[in-house]
């Protein structure tokens, strides 16, 4: 009987439920598809993601070590006067420390020919370091010091493997016979791989000394622009929204000005760029190069971002809350002020700290005033000079290092990728873990 | 409104304080991505060897660089230019019309220009101007005709070259080097393999022959690149067949990854370069502001200190670089000394 009703196709369909007909089969297959796809498609993204993160950390890992050399120097006043007199000072630091370390080695006798000259080619710029230790330190002249010194880049890259005997040809920077002297010389523990904390504590160097370069400055840099960003777009962004949603009257030019904020939103970051080169620095005067000018030029990227998630964040406090305290004889602005505003803050802190962390990402504004190239040379003096001397933003400096000859500086690149990860890796936690505390249901 | 009248006036009091004039204590340089390797190299040794603060370099091309240099006089323009070619007398009228009229031009050395391509790639061991003109020229002879490139392969005009796809990357129009590779290498060409010749007798003038020589071919055989040499070098790694064009330094500092080629049968190096062998060479420059000399604190002495024996000249850190040093160094310091502009006793 029920066959019977199953085949014939014009009879309404009286069959059992726990028999599946074909259009119900044909459904759930489709749903099955469905949630194939969905998986599928978290599937490619996590491959992708995987992929980016062992690429980064397969390639900025080495900026993490640098080879040293551990010698014990002693550099006598005479030498030190000597020094002071020459135009190019840091050059006889260096002539100096290397005749001292030629001494030590023959007195060692080791199994490798070798002169001055191979041993400068083992060696980074070092004078620098040299000149600036004794010059902080005057009474460790002519006292017997231990430094730990970078040795050359190509160095770095044999030891780390990403140079091989047959890469190498025999040129001014390095010599196929050197590397024997550098094999022997790790044998003897006098050069070896260390932490290398100038990349995260240092400033930038010139193309020829990767090894003394560091992010430190740019970190500075990026800081400073950062709290200029915070300075100005929460407050200024968190007024405009709360005026706009809460008191404003809906009219054709607050619709107006709600268009061109989201628009605003959606502007090309270079734009910003080419408006802080044209209002701040060649109207206003202001410095170039300055955090001052990168950070007004971030906050007027950032302002629509958090305007939008601040008027999105004050939209989702349900009217009754509103609707009770304009009951019980509030003001309009202390129910904004003393209820609303208090319940929207998580959502405006997120969008604040995600708007924040764009910014800290952001190169393209920067290349326009002054950011990109050598420029993050130093600390700043103080919290004045932090905004208005001449200083790089990570994503800069990083944009800086991948463009330079020495593909140790790539390999520095990927590294400062990793910083820059990490610290927005921490604002979107902090964001994650603001929203979790204070957020309300209702 | 408190709140929004405390927001306002702070930001209009932060506007105001920080309208108030900076003076600044630190060189300020832009310019030709070329000279920035070395000159990013004196800034560093020039802070670290005097008690002057370290100058600030940046980059984005000669052309842009000189265009800022010529903007004006005054705390918030750059004090130095870098080129990688002479300043254009365009450039020059452009700067006296913003008032910039005394400007010390300081040639710092020579640079080389290479062809390059991939270690494993094909074997492009050696080129003449005229081989780089009939694979990238925009007209050029075949059969005695003037036609447009038709070319697909080197081993269509040239038996010698490898049967490989022409891919060639050159430095984009913003670059000094292009002007360099237009005038030594384009232009050479198009007189060698007679086109120029061809175009006299189709009664085109000077200018017009030049411009002509100077097209290169928009099929996508050759690209410009507006980036540095990382750009060019990442594009060559992706392509076996393709050549790039860098300067002698990135060359040097690349060698496990590329293989260079000879021009007119010269390989490049320092000392072909500096005796004038390697035909595809040009000067490196940076102009300098006088009107800025005594104001600045430290601008002569960077000028000076860049162009010092121990810094420029040979087996200096500049010459370990990859500069050519300049053997007329002493006049380029006498010059720096006196304070000599251009125009005057040139």
């Amino acid at each position: 009987m029920t066959d019977a009703s199953l085949n014939s196709s014009d009879a309404p369909r009286k069959g059992s439920l726990h028999v599946q007909d074909a259009q119900t089969t044909r459904r759930n297959r489709a749903e099955a598809r469905f949630k194939g796809y969905g998986i599928a498609a978290i599937l490619v993204g996590l491959f992708f993601l995987v992929v980016l993160a062992v690429s980064i950390v397969r390639s900025g890992a080495p900026a993490f070590t640098r080879t040293v050399v551990d010698v014990q120097f002693t550099m006598s006043s005479a030498q030190v006067q000597a020094a002071e007199n020459e135009l190019f000072k840091t050059k006889a630091y260096q002539t100096a420390f290397i005749d001292a370390l030629k001494t030590q080695l023959d007195a060692r006798g080791m199994q490798v020919e070798f002169d001055n000259a191979a041993i400068e080619r083992l060696l980074g710029k070092i004078g620098g370091d040299l000149r600036t230790f004794y010059a902080e330190n005057p009474d460790q002249i002519g006292q017997e010091v231990s430094f730990q010194l970078p040795a050359s880049s190509r160095v770095d890259r044999y030891l780390n493997g990403d140079l091989t005997r047959d890469d190498i040809e025999d040129s001014r920077f390095l010599m196929k016979a050197d590397l024997d002297l550098v094999d022997a010389l790790e044998e003897a523990g006098i050069i070896r791989g260390a932490f290398n904390w100038t990349f995260i504590t240092g400033t930038d160097s010139g193309v020829d000394n990767p090894g003394g370069a560091g992010l430190g400055a740019s970190v500075i840099g990026s800081f400073f622009m950062m709290l200029v960003v915070l300075v100005l777009s929460l407050p200024i962004g968190v007024a405009a929204s709360i005026y706009l949603e809460e008191f404003a009257p809906q009219n054709k030019f607050t619709d107006l000005i709600e268009v061109n904020i989201s628009n605003l939103a959606a502007v090309p970051s270079i734009v910003f760029g080419i408006l802080g080169l044209a209002v701040f620095i060649q109207f206003m005067h202001l410095p170039q190069s300055a955090p001052l000018v990168g950070g007004l030029v971030l906050t007027l990227m950032t302002l629509p971002t958090i305007i939008i998630s601040t008027r999105a964040s004050l939209k989702s406090v349900p009217p009754s809350i509103r609707d009770a305290a304009l009951g019980v004889g509030a003001s309009k602005m202390q129910a904004v002020f003393h209820h609303v505003l208090p319940l929207a803050m998580p959502g405006i802190l997120t969008g604040t700290i995600i708007g924040l962390a764009q910014a800290l990402g952001e190169t393209a504004p920067l290349l326009l005033i002054g950011m990109v190239g050598f420029v993050a040379r130093g600390y700043p003096d103080g919290v004045m000079a932090g905004f208005t001397e001449a200083n790089s933003a990570m994503p800069a400096q990083i944009y800086t290092w991948a463009a330079r000859a020495d593909a140790s500086f790539y390999e520095k690149a990927w590294g400062g990728i990793i910083i820059l990860l990490a610290f927005l890796l921490t604002m979107n936690i902090i964001a994650i873990i603001l929203r979790r505390r204070f957020e309300r249901r209702w | 409104m408190s709140f929004l009248k405390l927001t306002a006036s702070a930001t209009a009091i932060a506007a105001l304080s920080t309208t108030a004039a900076f003076a600044r204590d630190n060189v300020q340089v832009a310019g030709s991505s070329t000279v920035l390797p070395y000159a990013s190299i004196v800034a560093e040794l020039f802070g670290d060897n005097t008690d002057f603060p370290t100058p600030v370099v940046e980059s984005g091309g000669s052309s842009a660089g000189l265009k800022r240099f010529c903007e004006g006089v005054g705390e918030n323009t750059i004090d130095v230019a870098n080129a990688s070619r002479a300043i254009r007398e365009k450039e020059i009228k452009a700067c006296a019309e913003n008032g910039v009229t005394d400007i010390i031009e300081v040639r710092i050395g020579y640079d080389g220009i290479v062809f390059a391509s991939q270690q494993s790639g094909p074997a492009f061991t050696a080129f003449e101007p005229a081989d780089i003109y009939n694979a990238i020229g925009a007209t050029v002879l075949k059969d005695g005709e003037l036609v447009d490139n038709p070319h697909n392969s080197w081993a269509e005009f040239n038996a010698d070259l490898p049967d490989a796809e022409i891919a060639m990357f050159i430095p984009g129009t913003k670059h000094g080097t292009r002007e360099v590779f237009e005038e030594k290498v384009l232009l050479q060409g198009c007189e060698d393999t007679g086109a120029v010749a061809a175009m006299e007798e189709k009664g085109m003038d000077e200018d017009a022959i030049e411009d002509a020589c100077f097209d290169v071919r928009q099929d996508g055989k050759s690209v410009d690149i507006d980036g540095d040499y990382t750009e060019t070098l990442a594009r060559i790694d992706a392509n076996t067949n393709g050549i790039g064009v860098f300067g002698l330094a990135f060359y040097e500092n690349n060698t496990d990854k590329l293989k260079v080629a000879t021009m007119s049968g010269v390989s490049p190096s320092t000392e072909t370069i500096a005796s004038g062998e390697y035909p595809v060479s040009r000067p490196l420059f940076f102009y300098v502001k006088k009107a800025h000399i005594g104001v600045i604190p430290g601008l002569k002495e960077y000028a000076q200190f860049f162009t010092a024996d121990e810094i420029a000249g040979p087996g200096g850190p500049l010459s370990n670089y990859g500069l050519v040093a300049d053997p007329e160094l002493a006049k380029t310091q006498a010059k720096i000394a006196d304070e000599v502009t251009m125009g005057e006793g040139m």
